[in-house]
């Protein structure tokens, strides 16, 4: 997998950003909220790479430190939507009288579209950092039920779990050793898709102005305040944008990586044996 | 030591009620090996996996009868005591060696796992015994062997791990479903001169379901040929091959390659597919398809009846009959003389 150019650059591009947005505080004396309001709306510049805000406060510095909550909240949803959609997709897979009761709530939460239901949950809840993860995890939860009860069904009836029954195996056992170790991949692909979901739709509601808290820096709230300054400060407005896209990008790519990896019916990985092996006998 | 007492699995399916085992009898005594005949769809496969209680059900149900382990009726136990007795005292091994291991994991690891569900021990003694195992099935350099992973044997030496996770519980009966079907010829003696080894050495009696007739002639003491969730015919082995007395054994006898007669015979097959289980034919279940139906064959249902000492058969025919059918049949086949 590592061998890919694609792959690489993705991981490449998520460390750059993990590690600036960790060790920010480290290299940097500007504060994100710090305030000059001699400053207001400066273009870039070599001072302030990607100019300065309404306030004045440098658009660089407010860029990294705002991923740290889009990072925080992606993997912490990323988790907990893929904790509770593996253990129901299990229990509903595996079991047939669960598997209704399961997916029958999972349907009903899936007529919903994902956002509008953690906008509600977001309203309902208040907006904080903590409340938007629970959201989110719930809001997405659903798919990865559906994905991972896929799955254990396809498993379920190869004979080596049949065989394994016959030893006096456990359902734990079974579920736990048997089946969840043999759908691993595509609950990993899922998993990465859901963290590129969560960090577009923490964006999503900070952006309407029900997301965490307007003080704190995050890639949506940023763009929600250079909306009206769109055509006179672009900058503002382009490089929170350019975090979001190249984070999502990113972690899409990577999870279409770890696909191809993990799948040998992958039609890209097809395409590029064939091509090797037309090249061999050309 | 097992006593199966008038067993029926039924499966209710949207098309009704499939009688895939329909009020079957027969016992095994320890260190025996019995043979379970018939083609696909004659209940073999259900009546093996009612024996270890793993039919799904629903739909799978049992209206009717006894399994009895050492005077325990399985029907009757709870799910956890189930689970004690698979492996402990019965344990399985499938057809298709290819899918019976878990790919991911290596077979070591697989086989102490299996060691260490029945026994309490450390990782190191479940090892010594995996190991141990490895080597009484005959997998050479075990102690290599163990670290290897499912997809790194081949099929002839998966079975033998999957017999040696099987005797990993010391049980008492070892069902094998098929064993051989998957392997080709020459693996298939190895396997089954194995399983007479295992035998011997852990005293296993041995329950073996296949269509194969040279598999059982070769290891079983005792035949039970079922035909559409019935036993039709059941016996010593020796009884079964040369004193066949049910249409449907002498038709699969008939549709099996023989090496000990010289002659260029054809293999006859036997005509027609089985039953509908939904609903049976009147009266015996093999009428539409046995050379020698008579009119009262469409409204008799015969049950067993003994023949000889241990040998039952269901069938109205007289023995007179069946002969001079035999004999009106062959010529009619080999001088085309009408029947």
């Amino acid at each position: 997998m590592l061998k890919r150019k694609r792959n690489l650059l993705s991981i490449g591009i998520l460390l750059l950003i993990t590690i600036a947005t960790i060790t920010a505080s480290l290299w940097s004396q500007t504060s994100p909220s710090f305030i000059d309001p001699t400053l207001r709306l400066l273009s870039p510049s070599s001072e302030h790479w990607f100019g300065t805000d309404h306030f004045g406060r440098d658009i660089f510095i407010r860029t990294i430190y705002a991923a740290r909550v889009s990072l925080i909240v992606g993997a912490v949803v990323a988790v907990v939507a893929t904790f509770l959609g593996t253990v129901t997709g299990l229990i509903a897979g595996y079991y047939k009288k669960a598997d209704s009761i399961i997916m029958r709530i999972v349907d009903g939460m899936l007529a919903f579209p994902a956002l509008i239901l953690a906008l509600a949950l977001v309203a309902a809840l208040g907006g904080s950092v903590a409340n938007i993860i629970i959201a989110l995890g719930f809001a997405f939860w659903p798919i990865m039920t559906r994905i991972v009860r896929a799955a254990v069904l396809q498993v379920k009836n190869v004979q080596y779990i049949e065989a394994a029954k016959t030893t006096g195996a456990s359902d734990f056992v079974i579920l736990t050793t048997y089946i969840l170790p043999n759908i691993l991949s595509p609950i990993i692909v899922q998993g990465t898709f859901t963290f590129a979901r969560a960090i577009l739709a923490e964006a999503a509601l900070s952006f309407l102005g029900i997301g965490v808290n307007p003080t704190t820096p995050t890639w949506g709230n940023m763009l929600q305040e250079a909306q009206i300054y769109i055509s006179m400060a672009p900058w503002f407005s382009i490089f929170p944008g350019l975090g979001i896209v190249l984070t999502v990008l990113a972690l899409n790519m990577l999870g279409d990586g770890i696909r191809d990896a993990f799948d040998p019916h992958a039609k890209k990985q097809l395409k590029k044996r064939k091509k090797v092996s037309q090249q061999k006998y050309a | 030591m097992l006593e199966v007492k008038n067993l029926k699995a039924y499966i209710d399916t949207p098309a009704g009620i499939v009688k895939a085992v329909d009020d079957v009898s027969f016992s095994l005594k320890a260190g025996e090996t019995i043979g379970i005949v018939g083609e696909s769809g004659s209940g073999k496969s259900v009546l093996a996996l009612s024996l270890m209680q793993l039919n799904p059900s629903p739909p799978t149900f049992y209206p009717q009868g006894e399994i009895l382990l050492e005077g325990k009726n399985l029907l009757h136990l709870k799910e956890k005591e189930l689970r004690n007795l698979r492996g402990n005292d019965i344990a399985m091994i499938f057809q298709d060696p290819m899918s019976s291991l878990n790919p991911i994991f290596k077979i070591g690891t697989q086989l102490m796992e299996a060691i260490r569900t029945h026994q309490n021990i450390n990782r190191a003694e479940a090892k010594k015994k995996a190991i141990e195992l490895l080597k009484d099935v005959g997998i050479s350099d075990p102690e290599r062997r163990m670290n290897d992973y499912p997809h790194q044997l081949s099929g002839g030496m998966r079975q033998r791990v999957m017999i040696a996770i099987a005797l990993a519980g010391k049980p008492k009966i070892l069902i094998a479903d098929e064993p051989t079907t998957a392997l080709d010829v020459t693996i298939q003696a190895q396997i089954l001169d194995l399983m007479k080894d295992i035998q011997k050495k852990y005293g296993t009696a041995i329950i073996i379901i296949t269509h194969d007739l040279g598999v059982v002639a070769q290891l079983a003491d005792k035949i039970v040929v079922m035909y559409s969730g019935r036993i039709v015919e059941e016996g010593k082995t020796e009884d079964i091959f040369y004193h066949t007395a049910m249409p449907y054994t002498w038709s699969l006898l008939r549709s099996m390659p023989r090496i000990d007669t010289s002659s260029r015979e054809r293999l006859i097959p036997i005509q027609g597919q089985p039953p509908n289980l939904v609903s049976p034919p009147k009266g015996c279940n093999f009428n539409p398809r046995c050379p020698f139906a008579t009119a009262d064959c469409l409204k008799i249902d015969p049950s067993l009846t003994e023949r000889g000492a241990g040998h039952y058969a269901a069938c109205i025919l007289s023995e007179k009959t069946f002969e001079e059918g035999k004999l009106q049949l062959e010529n009619f086949e080999t001088k085309g003389v009408p029947l």
